[in-house]
């Protein structure tokens, strides 16, 4: 539907894996942090007169 | 296709006589050519007023949802199917229900008739596979095959797949029929691309919502876009707002709409709403070996876990 590859991930992760944890959210952040600001599904703030 | 309605008329008075139903749901001419509107007939005198053609399109299954009373429901493939998954879904019961099925040969598509011509058309006569159309000095005929609507065009379920009346012999079904040449020519495009299409396809949508009141899947009690605490989406045609709703809506129907086409035919300004469900449901048939409607022994994949179900995208 347009959204970029690498902003969207999907892990299993049971609640005794605090370290896959860790490894998955610092590379969900890394990998969102190099495609830098998203552009798409960002809603304008309505202008008021 | 013509014929069926004789046969309908039949059935149906039989069983209001007999009191095996409580109503027959079928069609009515409707007040304009091309718009047959959906009909509740209640006694064997009123049948008459049934009728049945190319501009039947509205799914009737739409109208089952929690009904009480015994229904005779006449129903071409797409019905049928739609059908099933009511009843899967617990929104009717079998024993509520006589189906009436009517092979279907498909629909025809108003918009694509009217696009032809630019007078008004005041008369829409059907024979032998012929639409004839009249208008203020116009009459021409057309070949029915070539102003079908898009989904029945790539049918492959013409034929009903429960009923316990048959309005007319079952037709052949159409084979060879390449279904996603149109979503894989989407999925080859880059997602900046992909956000661009959307965009173009959404651009006049005017958020009335005659796609999901079309729709029989669409049947929640509240819709969420009609939920105002919280408000999961702006009620606005701002396009954020209004992509959320298709693709939302889209997703709802995964593993169970049957391509019957309604969102499209009610679309007031044209709008290929199917883009979306058929994305779904190339995936179901691909991922799951699923087709929406076809059985009711076999439950639907987004409610069955299955050992090898595909997840490879989780890591």
């Amino acid at each position: 539907m347009g959204i970029q590859p690498g902003r969207l991930h999907f892990s299993w992760i049971s609640s005794a894996e605090s370290t896959k944890f860790v490894d998955v959210v610092n590379e969900v952040t890394a990998s969102v942090k190099a495609l830098g600001p998203n552009k798409n599904f960002l809603k304008t703030e309505a202008k008021v007169a | 296709m013509l014929v069926y309605i004789d046969k309908i008329k039949e059935i149906s008075r039989r069983l209001l006589q007999e009191g095996k139903i409580d109503m027959v749901m079928g069609f009515r001419k409707g007040t304009v050519p091309m718009m047959n509107e959906p009909c509740f007939v209640k006694t064997p005198e009123d049948v008459d007023s049934l009728v049945w053609d190319s501009n039947c399109g509205i799914n009737l299954a739409n109208y089952l949802t929690n009904r009480q009373e015994k229904i005779g429901i006449v129903a071409k493939g797409c019905d049928s199917r739609n059908i099933v998954t009511h009843i899967i879904e617990n929104k009717i019961k079998r024993d509520q229900l006589v189906i009436i099925g009517v092979p279907c040969k498909g629909m025809i598509d108003r918009r694509k008739i009217q696009a032809l011509f630019e007078t008004e058309i005041e008369n829409v006569i059907e024979a032998d596979g012929n639409i004839t159309i009249k208008g203020r000095g116009l009459e021409k005929t057309l070949n029915k095959k070539e102003v079908l609507q898009d989904n029945c065009t790539l049918c492959i379920h013409r034929n009903p797949v429960i009923y316990d009346e048959l309005a007319g012999d079952l037709v052949e079904e159409q084979k060879h029929v390449d279904r996603y040449e149109d979503i894989r020519k989407i999925e080859s495009l880059s997602p900046e691309e992909k956000w661009r299409y959307f965009d173009d396809l959404l651009s006049s949508c005017i958020r009335c919502y005659a796609c999901r009141n079309a729709c029989p899947l669409c049947y929640c009690p509240t819709c969420f876009v009609d939920e105002s605490r919280p408000q999961w989406v702006g009620k606005s045609i701002d396009p954020i707002d209004t992509r959320t709703f298709h693709f939302l809506r889209a997703y709802h129907c995964a593993g169970r709409c049957t391509d019957c086409g309604s969102c499209e035919r009610a679309c007031p300004m044209g709008i290929n709403v199917r883009m979306f469900t058929k994305k779904l449901e190339k995936d179901c048939l691909e991922l799951f070996d699923w087709e929406a409607g076809m059985t009711l022994e076999q439950r639907p994949p987004l409610d069955t876990y299955r050992p090898d179900d595909p997840d490879d995208f989780i890591t």
